[in-house]
């Protein structure tokens, strides 16, 4: 009797992700109240942003040239006409027991996000493009100390601070087109540069700066209908959502092949246990009741102010990608490491700016510089040697005057007392030997004086050649060109 | 028009404790004023434009300066309870935080 082998169901899932992002203004978004992280509890308040009766907000203008700007970024449709509205709802943070927000009429739609997912093993770079269903703008909520935290241990109340209300925010928010927890990352992490190269955030998960909401559920591949979508809340770093998404996969699938049903609710991810636990069940839609911000007039945005702030958006860095690979030859994963951060682009573009070989460059700040960056817990706006002085060391290795030996072993001193690498070279007499004369007669003393070794090479044992070389290069306290001294030596052990 | 159920949801909505005889009250009251408010719809306004605000004005907006408010502690003696310089309120047990 033959038995049929149970075909094993193949799932999707299926994420989107809400992200809120603060913005770096120096004022809140209706008040002129500091926006400043960390400052003493309710120090930044005023009648606006505690929503006492009677006053009245105003917009930032610089919050809305964030939001066209990253809509713009992002590739989105500015809308000619915007309005703000108010969501109701109740809880001790929203003092107005309502939140100016946006609804039906965004400032930003239609938008979207081209990532890149590297294969860790391979390094290849695969791109796929999400989209962006809007981006608004709204104000920020206070901050609750918990019965339980440190402070309140055994107590029965919480605590108000009110300096993060009226903080600006813009929320992003995908379509459902990501599959995977590290392309969830990878979009996260591609928003973060976004506005940390337009200088509207800084985009610290840590700080809650930059806050992502996961919608996540999972469906048999080729099925057409959407699963139970779950919330996950709580993840303050890149590895917290690609592992929290991996993990509610794994739960979602695991729950439908028992027979157990997905619950519609939002989750939280709890980094200790690296599991997400049921946080509140959703019983049907909330009702925030929106209505039209009577206060504040709404927002037409002309053609002639978009093209003001286009102009000031700089080069971004899918686009820098795509030019470095193109126009200076680099690889993907390079270009992407290069390009993660707009100091480190900005510090390797005018190093080649002096004429130095663009894959030698990237190779000096992605591995060296990278390393001491990493070791030393620096920006590389924080090191000694300027981009021109890398751009001089690795025209100094091209140019022959100096071996890549010798840039390594004065990189240190570079890099934490900066200067000319040529006057440095000069000072301590490094420059490297290629004069054939010189390093001719220097091998004849070398091979002179290690008979035995020159016996055994010519008698077969050819990979003595390293033991020569060597010798040669201590001989000359590493000066000696290793291109002209492999030449020669290959030509006088044969002689 | 209105009933008893949609009168105790708008009620949890805003967070009014109200009686049953309340109820029944706001549903009579509520009903009347929505009355009222349809012979607005015997109103042609084909060619109107929505509006949702009475003075048509756009685009007001100020410039990201930073003025801290004079009288924080005027501020704060305002909340119903205090601790320190924190707001004091109910225990919060879940981060149900929008």
């Amino acid at each position: 009797m033959v038995t049929a082998t149970p075909v094993k169901t193949e799932y999707e899932a299926i994420i989107g992700l809400e992200t809120h992002c603060q913005l770096n203004t120096h004022s809140k978004i209706f008040c002129n109240c500091s926006t400043k992280f960390d400052s003493p509890p309710n120090t930044n308040v005023c009648p606006i942003c505690l929503g006492y009766p009677g006053v009245l907000p105003v917009l930032n203008l610089e919050v809305l040239a964030s939001a066209v700007k990253m809509g713009l970024a992002i590739n989105g449709k500015i809308a000619s006409y915007s309005k703000f509205d108010r969501k109701q709802y109740f809880y001790p943070d929203l003092p107005k027991n309502y939140q100016i927000s946006q609804y039906d009429l965004p400032i930003v739609e239609q938008g979207s996000l081209e990532i890149e997912v590297v294969d860790k093993e391979t390094k290849e770079v695969t791109r796929k493009t999400i989209g962006i269903t809007r981006l608004h703008m709204e104000e920020d909520a206070g901050k609750l100390v918990h019965a339980g935290s440190d402070r309140l241990a055994g107590s029965t109340y919480s605590l108000v601070d009110f300096n993060r209300t009226g903080v600006p925010l813009l929320e992003i928010v995908s379509e459902p087109d990501l599959r995977s927890g590290q392309e969830a990352a990878e979009y996260a992490q591609e928003l973060r540069r976004l506005v940390r190269y337009l200088g509207i955030s800084d985009g610290n998960m840590q700080e809650g700066s930059l806050r992502c909401d996961v919608n996540i559920s999972v469906r048999p591949k080729g099925q057409k209908k959407f699963g139970t979508k779950v919330e996950i809340k709580n993840m303050n770093s890149f590895s917290a959502i690609q592992k929290a998404i991996e993990y509610e996969i794994e739960r979602q699938i695991e729950a439908i092949e028992n027979g157990e049903p997905i619950r519609l609710e939002t989750r939280l991810w709890e980094e200790g246990k690296q599991r997400t636990v049921t946080m509140r069940l959703k019983e049907g839609a909330s009702d925030y009741r929106y209505f039209p911000e009577p206060d504040l007039p709404p927002i037409e945005v002309s053609q002639e102010q978009i093209e003001t702030w286009k102009a000031q958006i700089p080069e971004l860095p899918a686009q820098k990608r795509t030019r470095y690979e193109t126009e200076l030859g680099l690889s993907a994963y390079d270009a992407r490491v290069l390009t993660d951060e707009r100091e480190v682009a900005e510090y390797f573009e005018t190093a080649v700016a002096t004429g130095a070989n663009a894959k030698l460059v990237a190779n000096w700040v992605t591995q060296d510089i990278a390393a001491y960056l990493n070791n030393n817990k620096l920006n590389i706006g924080e090191i000694a040697l300027k981009s021109e002085g890398l751009g001089e060391l690795v025209n100094l290795i091209e140019e022959g005057t100096i071996s890549g030996k010798i840039a390594k072993d004065i990189l240190p001193e570079l890099l934490t007392d900066g200067g000319s690498p040529k006057t440095l070279v000069e000072k301590k007499g490094l420059i490297q030997i290629s004069d054939t004369g010189e390093l001719e007669k220097i091998i004849d003393e070398v091979i002179a004086s290690h008979p035995k070794e020159l016996e055994k090479y010519r008698s077969g044992k050819k990979n003595l050649k390293g033991f020569f070389v060597g010798q040669v290069l201590k001989k000359t306290g590493g000066r000696a060109d290793p291109k002209l001294t492999n030449q020669l030596l290959d030509k006088k052990l044969e002689a | 028009m209105i009933d008893t159920e949609q009168v105790k949801k708008i009620a949890h909505l805003a967070r009014l404790e109200i009686t049953p005889e309340q109820e029944e009250q706001f549903t009579g009251q509520l009903s009347s004023i929505l009355e009222y408010f349809d012979q607005l719809s015997e109103l042609d306004t084909t060619d109107v434009p929505p509006t949702t605000r009475a003075i048509e004005i756009k685009n007001i907006t100020r410039s990201d300066s930073m003025q801290p408010y004079p009288s924080r502690e005027e501020l704060l003696k305002e909340a119903p309870e205090q601790e320190g310089d924190f707001f004091k309120v109910p225990q919060i047990l879940n981060t149900d935080e929008e």
